[in-house]
């Protein structure tokens, strides 16, 4: 809708520049001056909107060039090297790709049923009266900065999880080796669990805005066929399923940048153990954890080529995201490009 | 029959299953705000508003200086990240109709989406590095690059929404078109323009990971631009990574703090724009 009025805008004849009539001079009669007012505002304006855009560009470019001591001596091995070793100046990313990995697919699986389970209450069951606050509380969920997730993680969540949570897993769950040994509260399952509460707002809101987009006859119609209003929801989140699945990459690229909650929670320790109770370490946590004490050129800038594969992979995942939920809102909707 | 009820069933055991994951998002968030509530009231006071923090063991110890630096670091930001939002905002809306603003949207989107501890390294490579010192300006700037998609989206959003009859009735008096977008056009949209960029401010304001590499932090108050500069974001990481239980509860205290702002800008947001949807 936005789009199609500013379409008409720049092609409706009563632009001066295209006007016929040169409205800005007729009316006067008096001497044609050249404008340079308009094309100035568009190359100012201009000018903003590329230094933007550039910047995506430019961090890129800078990342790249200050990673190209790590890139010439490992080259693509630094992606399936597991040792990190900065006495030795040996680097390889293995173990944060493992850590980033394992804890944003545990965050998916917790966060994921629950963000589609409000988002069909909000959309399909709930009167306006109250799915309205509780889409507000979902976004105010969102604007708790993550440094503050880490602080209740740290002194609530972790020390509740080590009592309680973690030996019950044990004693049940112990024969895989996934739940087995150091229980201290802090390792990657924690880093999980909070990454989980942290995505929940961006996908249940994205889902939301997808699951509105769909139409109403569609429902009406499984409706009129006898099926109940829980089998209609299911055909509306069958023809909603690639903008879900939007939702869903949008949440994992959330839950891979994260930095600070997960710092604090994770250990940081890098190394690909089998248990989900051990310290780990992500991409996002190293950078934030070394990058100041990193003594040595090549190390730092092993640090920063960890940030060029952080960019790449949200870049793609982003990418993604938004062209899938773009298919099924066609950009209306608010959460299109969050 | 007993198919019917069957289906029945599911439907209602559905319906009370989505029922409770909103009811576990509504709680969770409460769940965290009373932790942070009861945690942080205890170690609120005037003190600890207007002191700076001072050695384990002394009393009066406060965040003053976090508070002043937030605040001039976030004001830097928008000093920087503002500006040059609304203006490119203005352009995708105004000239943005064509492939070229297809590719500049999709690379601000690109800039949104990227990661803010990305932004800190991007900001230690092009400033801390070569200047040799962590500086307040860094972090400002790191802060303003965070702030520049988000506010040029939600301008051009705003802009778009502006009736294009008053658009037409501004050319129509002979205005260049330069003048109507910014004495009509933008106008009309300066109080959805205002609310984007307070929301704006909410999210940098709670940013650490663009800080930690940039700003970094400081013990004592300062308002020096160009040396580190304390944030409240950076001292309750410090606090809460530290051993001791004095700093522990001066983490909960500050982080009561942040929250407050935070909440007081979104809730505010939503009562302004609130009223436009009625007026409307």
């Amino acid at each position: 809708m936005g789009s199609t009025l500013a379409g008409e805008g720049s092609a409706t004849p009563l632009t001066p520049n295209k006007s016929p009539l040169r409205f800005g001079r007729a009316v006067s009669g008096l001497r044609a001056r050249p404008r340079i007012g308009d094309p100035l505002f568009k190359w100012a304006t201009g000018f903003f909107a590329v230094l933007i855009a550039g910047l995506a560009v430019l961090i890129m470019v800078e990342m790249a060039i200050n990673s190209k001591l790590p890139i010439a001596k490992f080259g693509f091995g630094f992606l399936t090297r597991s040792v990190w070793d900065p006495v030795a100046e040996q680097f390889g990313a293995l173990p944060f790709v493992y850590g980033t990995a394992v804890s944003a697919v545990i965050a998916l699986l917790i966060s994921v049923p629950i963000s589609l389970g409000v988002a069909i209450f909000l959309v399909e069951k709930a009167p306006r009266g109250l799915s309205n606050p509780i889409m507000f509380i979902v976004q105010l969920l969102a604007a708790i900065p993550s440094v503050v997730f880490g602080l209740w993680a740290i002194f609530v969540l972790a020390p509740m999880l080590r009592n309680h949570v973690y030996p019950a897993l044990q004693s049940s769950l112990g024969f895989l080796p996934l739940f087995r040994g150091n229980q201290n509260g802090l390792g990657l399952l924690t880093a999980g669990l909070i990454l989980s509460i942290m995505v929940l707002p961006i996908i249940t809101a994205v889902t939301t805005d997808v699951l509105r987009a769909v139409p109403g006859t569609q429902r009406e119609a499984a409706l009129a066929l006898g099926s109940t209003k829980w089998e209609a929801t299911l055909i509306v989140l069958q023809n909603a399923r690639s903008g879900i699945s939007g939702a869903i990459i949008l949440g994992l690229g959330r839950a891979i940048g994260e930095t600070m909650a997960v710092t604090m929670v994770i250990g940081n320790r890098p190394q690909i153990s089998a248990s989900l109770f051990d310290p780990s370490f992500t991409i996002a946590s190293a950078i934030a954890n070394e990058f100041t004490e990193a003594s040595g050129e090549i190390y730092l800038q092993s640090l920063i080529e960890l940030g060029l594969i952080l960019f790449f992979v949200t870049f793609i995942i982003n990418m993604l995201a938004r062209l899938l939920v773009w298919s099924v809102t066609r950009g209306e909707g608010r959460g299109a490009h969050v | 029959m007993s198919n019917l009820a069957r289906r029945k069933l599911i439907n209602n055991a559905m319906t009370a299953l989505t029922g409770l994951c909103a009811l576990f998002a509504v709680a969770s968030l409460f769940f965290i705000l009373g932790y942070i509530f009861w945690g942080g009231v205890r170690g609120l006071s005037l003190g600890f508003l207007i002191n700076s923090p001072k050695p384990i063991g002394e009393p009066d110890s406060g965040i003053a200086n976090a508070i002043v630096g937030s605040v001039i670091l976030i004001t830097l930001g928008s000093l920087i990240g503002m500006p040059v939002g609304i203006l490119g905002g203005i352009y995708l809306s105004e000239f943005g109709s064509n492939k070229v603003g297809l590719l500049l949207r999709f690379l601000i989107d690109t800039l949104t989406g990227t990661p803010s501890i990305i932004i800190g390294v991007f900001v230690w490579t092009v400033m801390v590095h070569p200047m040799g010192h962590f500086s307040a300006l860094s972090g400002g700037v790191a802060l303003g690059i965070m702030m520049m998609p988000i506010v040029a989206r939600t301008t051009e959003e705003m802009i778009r929404l502006v009736p294009h009859s008053l658009r037409e009735a501004g050319l129509a008096l002979g205005a260049p078109r330069w003048r109507v977008t910014l004495g009509v056009v933008l106008r009309t949209a300066a109080s959805g323009v205002a609310t984007g960029a307070m929301l704006a401010i909410a999210r940098i304001a709670g940013e650490t990971a663009p800080l930690l590499f940039t700003a970094l932090g400081l013990n004592y108050l300062s308002t020096n631009l160009l040396q580190p500069m304390a944030s409240l974001t950076f001292q309750i990481y410090y606090y809460a990574q530290s051993p001791y239980e004095e700093w522990h509860d001066m983490a909960w205290a500050a982080t009561l703090v942040l929250v407050t702002m935070i909440l007081v800008l979104n809730i505010a947001v939503k009562i302004l724009t609130r009223n436009r949807h009625q007026q409307a």
